[in-house]
């Protein structure tokens, strides 16, 4: 749950010290002069840490590509000959499967295109609705009107909450029977109540408004954040040339902006992707909340485990997951390139 | 009592239970590890790996040389009833074997999911599990330890059915049951008596009931689907009604193709029922729509004992309006012969530190007052004992008792019969039908039914 | 910069322009008053009528709805959720885990920043990447095999009741670490940029070694930072849900979060007490928020902020 954006590296703390070199190459030790004693502490310092990531985020993230080729229900061990076809599956256990558990998630599985669908769905709401209303939020709390910190307060306490405590809160709300929606607009009866929840062609606007109730508050504060770092000059400017604060906004702090933009996107395109807790919580995931995080999930949490198939549908999350990181790199760490 | 002769998911077919794989786990991308030892020969498998090794403790213990030592149970009676009713058999061991019992409980749902793993980290001595194919997916898989010595010391109190039902793959026994249950319908009896109802013996009669209900401003049935699994009792029901028992066992075991005519029919026949089950169902939990007939906004509801008398209970309603009857016949071939009647029992775990005790605490278990210690709080479940009569029966269980004893076969529901990953796909399927029951969605239903049990039983 | 961030007022920004033409001005003031206000009132709402239904009766609600005047008013539902289902237990386990997490982080996440920003180790940007894009990575992503990982490494009895990482606190304590530590590592390398090399130069001089220029000098510097993202871990793995459900299966081991989805089915028959275990555990966060709502909002800036 990172929320790492970037603004324009403004200028580092003033660098009273003649020299016309930049100030960072100056206070890089090289490691070659160093003593031994903290050439070890250089060593635990990173290794430990470097040493954790990789075991235990970068080593799975591995194996899950490679189990992605196997078929194997968790008992008993992997090894490396290929599943014979037509056996019962007690038998073929373990074993290699090449890229069939890919060809049956596109071919068979009757929730792996409505899980793809639902998690396009779920990043276009983020984007064309959830993170523009933070953005609308975050501009008109920035232009500091009476009760702001009250108003900012009210909309970040969401992003507080855990997503599981929102999911059950908002249970209340769409309760077929005696929720707070269909009771105020008296379709709460047995025979006329709307199923927010349980019908799967509502359910998963139901579930994305609960999610957006949240988004938009955490995009509300990086943006504010950002808002506030702009430099008042160019606000002074724009409306001493008579520009009124629409287009004081629109034509000139947005573009300035345009780094936090496109880590603001590329955010709320991780944070869709990573959706999961709401629609676990509302019904495990099934009945038309399919997601893709879900349905790994419940390939190995669940009876029957099928390890070789969840770890097919975690490397399609994996690589949609890529691009947006991908972007999110580029964008970081090209200025490492050129400081 | 009741010669329940269940047969829970048959005889051993070409599925062999392979002793390799529970050879160690460990070694996790290492090389064949025994694997050429799965014969793809049919027939029995004596335990090779770790099965035959029965002896390593020295075979079924008596009481004395356990005393004092501590077996821990892994349990997911989570339901403060049920955990009441566990607790009074524990300690009845405690008394009998002078064994102590370390409860682990684990909520319901949450058991189920983590069984596999459960059993492979570090499991407790003996845990609570279901008969069935069930059962024997898990012991085929290593994970359970053989107690066939236990059933040579408790196998007269049983019959033939109730052995059969706790027996694996293999041919042994893995399992030691405690009680069951009958899935039937479900009505109150004063309104039946105000609105002059009667109980249906057929068909046509339900159909009819439920229209007559409708016009009187009832829900014919109260019905939810949102955890999946209920709306496969219906489906189990109907296929043993319709199609036989034998049909439904090979159906269940994938020997029939789901997108065989004989599941059309239920299919339609549900259909057919479908404007008299309560809407929305895919949202309502079902201990809601139990609510709903407790308030006698709803006429009549098809789910086990198990759940709708305990809610009854919960709810502190009016248990002894409650009464059920068994579910119309459709065919005359079948009549009433058949039901889903589960079994819930337990097991002892591969991993089990303390086998010999825990084993003496299974001997215990499997007798007449062990069960009526545990139904002694338990006001709906019946037990299995051959000629069992526990005072404390109410009317619910004592009818129980007949009606189970009644049937010709008794099958576990479709989740324990069946691959657990089959059940899933079917839980879908049956949601997707019960939004739109058209015959067009029963033709594409049953063929990706028959994909994916393509995919899951090869 | 990203200090500036933490210590700016809430001073109104200069957005508010004493400019001309105040018809159009205030007609937007107004118009922005009012769809604020609108949208707070729409925000809170779900929450507010969750703890409504927290403080009435199941025998109410059961007879009348949620949407109801109250006939009684009670606390009863918060006393019963609090001992039945034992969340005393449930809120140490989360204190297990998040705080022995929070320390771990901070401390090694600030040692790797100082190491990429201060140490010219040949690598530092392709390091930064890897401890950045690990977090970036859905948690679906690597549960499975670290599910299985978990399963096969054994811990001794003192660490693990269950003699293996897979449910236990020590593993869910682990995996929080290694999943949070980019962010932070991201955001304090940030931070320590801006710290100024005569402070380093100095030290040099004195001739403190490498540690103590660690220990002595960068990490009370970033203090502010730390504080920042302390409160944002804590909200976070204390939120956390996946980890929990997927490695940890006894029911008593788990923390508030995923123990509710425990609760729901515990309690489905009384949606009241739900509700109060609910609000009971969102407690810990809204204390947070209520006390650290500007250091949250700052470790939310900082991660923005780079500079």
């Amino acid at each position: 749950m990172s929320a790492p954006s970037e603004e324009r590296t403004t200028a580092a703390a003033p660098d009273t010290s003649a020299g016309p070199r930049a100030p960072v190459r100056r206070r890089r030790r090289r490691l070659r002069t160093m003593t031994t004693r903290d050439r070890i502490v250089v060593a635990l310092l990173l290794g430990i840490p470097l040493l954790l990531d990789l075991a235990f985020v970068w080593f799975p993230a591995i194996g899950t590509v490679l189990l992605s080729f196997t078929k194997w229900n968790g008992v008993g061990s992997l090894h490396s000959k290929t599943c014979v076809p037509n056996m019962p599956s007690i038998l073929n256990n373990g074993c290699w499967f090449g890229v069939q558990n890919y060809h049956q998630a596109a071919t068979l599985d009757p929730s792996f295109w409505p899980a793809v669908r639902h998690n396009v769905i779920w990043l276009a709401v983020f984007v064309v609705i959830a993170t523009p209303l933070g953005m609308l939020f975050a501009v008109l709390l920035d232009r500091g009107l009476r009760g702001t910190r009250i108003y900012q307060s009210l909309l970040f306490l969401p992003v507080m909450l855990s997503l599981a405590l929102i999911g059950i809160i908002w249970e209340f709300v769409y309760s077929q029977n005696y929720g707070l929606i269909n009771t105020v607009i008296g379709r709460n009866g047995n025979s006329n109540a709307i199923d927010w929840l349980g019908d799967p062609h509502l359910n998963l606007w139901a579930v994305l408004v609960e999610a957006t109730w949240r988004q938009a508050g955490y995009v509300m504060v990086l943006y504010l954040a950002g808002l506030k770092a702009v430099d008042p000059t160019l606000r002074e400017a724009a409306l001493m040339d008579g520009a009124n604060p629409w287009q004081t906004f629109w034509r000139v702090v947005f573009p300035v902006m345009r780094p936090i933009n496109i880590v603001i996107m590329v955010v709320t395109v991780i944070e869709s992707l990573r959706a999961f807790d709401l629609v676990y919580i509302t019904n495990k995931g099934i009945n038309g909340l399919e997601l893709l995080s879900v349905l790994v999930t419940s390939n190995i949490v669940g009876e029957t485990q099928r390890v070789g198939f969840g770890s097919a549908l975690g490397v399609v999350l994996l690589v949609i997951s890529l691009v947006p990181i991908s972007i999110f790199l580029y964008q970081t760490f090209r200025r490492e390139e050129a400081p | 009592m009741s010669d329940v002769e269940s047969t829970g998911s048959a005889a051993p077919d070409s599925t062999t239970a392979s002793g390799p794989l529970s050879a160690s786990r460990r070694n996790l991308l290492k090389g064949v590890a025994g694997a050429a030892g799965l014969a793809a020969a049919g027939g029995l498998l004596t335990a090779c790996g770790g099965g035959g090794s029965s002896d390593k403790k020295g075979g079924g213990s008596s009481g004395k040389s356990v005393a004092g030592s501590t077996v821990t149970f892994g349990s997911n009676y989570s339901d403060p009833s049920a955990k009441a009713a566990f607790a009074a058999l524990t300690s009845g061991a405690t008394t009998s074997t002078k064994v102590k019992v370390k409860i682990n409980t684990v909520d319901h749902n949450t058991f189920q999911d983590n069984i596999t793993s459960y059993l492979q980290g570090t499991p407790d001595d003996l845990f609570t599990w279901f008969a069935g194919y069930r059962m024997q997916y898990f012991a085929a898989q290593g994970l359970a330890q053989q107690i066939d010595d236990v059933w040579d010391k408790i196998g007269a109190n049983f019959s033939p059915a109730a052995k059969k039902l706790s027996t694996g793959l293999d041919g042994h026994q893995y399992l030691v049951p405690i009680y069951n249950y009958p899935w039937v319908v479900f009505y109150n009896k004063s309104e039946f008596a105000k609105r002059n109802y009667s109980v249906p013996t057929t068909w046509d009669e339900y159909i009819a009931l439920a229209k007559k209900m409708k016009s009187d401003g009832l829900i014919p049935f109260a019905f939810a689907d949102k955890d999946g699994w209920p709306a496969l009792g219906t489906f189990d029901i109907l296929n043993m009604r319709i199609n036989g028992y034998d049909y439904h066992i090979k159906l269940m075991k994938h020997e029939v193709p789901w997108t065989d005519q004989g599941v059309h029919t239920v299919f339609q026949h549900w259909a057919e029922l479908m404007p008299y089950l309560q809407t929305g169902a895919n949202g309502r939990v079902w201990q809601d729509a139990a609510k709903a007939l407790e308030q006698k906004q709803a006429g009549m509801m098809f789910q086990g004992t198990n759940q709708v008398a305990a809610q009854y209970v919960t709810d502190k309603a009016d248990l002894d309006d409650l009464d059920f009857f068994t579910f119309p016949a459709i065919n005359p071939q079948w009549g009433q012969d058949y039901m889903d009647a589960p079994t819930d029992g337990f097991m002892l775990s591969k991993k089990a530190k303390n086998t010999d005790a825990a084993k003496a605490i299974l001997e215990y278990i499997g007798t007449g007052p062990a069960e009526s210690a545990y139904l002694k709080t338990d006001q709906w479940d019946v037990g299995l004992v051959k000629g069992l009569q526990v005072p404390t029966y109410n009317a619910i269980q004592k009818k129980s008792v007949t009606e189970i004893g009644k049937c010709k076969a008794v099958a576990q529901f479709m989740d324990r019969d069946s691959d657990p990953a089959m059940a899933d796909a079917m839980i879908k399927i049956c949601q997707s039908f019960i939004e739109d029951p058209s015959t067009s969605n029963i033709a594409k239903l049953q063929q990706s039914a028959e994909k994916q049990a393509k995919a899951i039983y090869s | 910069m990203s200090t500036e961030a933490l210590a700016r007022p809430a001073a109104p920004s200069a957005a508010r322009s004493g400019g001309p033409g105040s018809k159009p001005k205030a007609w937007g003031q107004v118009a922005s008053q009012a769809f604020l206000i609108i949208a707070s009132v729409l925000w809170v709402l779900p929450i507010l009528f969750a703890l409504y239904v927290a403080v009435r009766p199941y025998s109410d609600t059961r007879k009348y709805g949620y949407v109801s005047m109250p006939h009684h008013i009670t606390f009863d539902n918060f006393r019963d959720a609090w001992t039945q289902s034992d969340m005393l237990h449930f809120f140490w386990n989360s204190v297990l885990i998040t705080v022995p997490a929070v320390v771990i982080v901070l401390v090694l996440a600030s040692g790797v920043a100082f190491v990429l920003t201060r140490v010219n180790v040949r690598v530092n940007v392709a390091l930064l990447i890897v401890f950045t894009a690990g977090n970036l990575l859905p948690q679906q992503v690597i549960i499975t095999p670290l599910y299985r990982i978990y399963l096969k490494i054994h811990l001794p009895g003192f660490l693990s009741h269950s003699g293996l990482m897979y449910n236990s606190i020590f593993g869910l304590v682990v995996i929080n670490v290694a999943f949070q530590m980019g962010f932070c590592v991201f955001v304090l390398s940030n931070y320590m940029r801006s710290i100024p090399g005569e402070m380093y130069e100095a030290a040099l001089v004195d001739g403190a070694s490498l540690w103590t220029r660690f220990w002595r000098l960068t990490v009370p510097l970033c203090r502010p930072a730390l504080a920042a993202l302390a409160t944002l871990l804590t909200t976070w793995i204390y939120n956390d849900f996946f980890w929990a459900i997927t490695l940890m299966s006894s029911g008593d081991k788990r923390p508030v979060t995923s123990a509710l989805a425990n609760l729901q089915g515990q309690f489905v028959s009384n949606q009241n007490m739900i509700a109060a275990a609910a609000m009971i555990a969102a407690i810990p966060t809204l204390v947070v928020y209520l006390c650290l709502q500007r250091q949250f909002i700052a470790g939310l800036s900082l991660g923005s902020s780079k500079g």
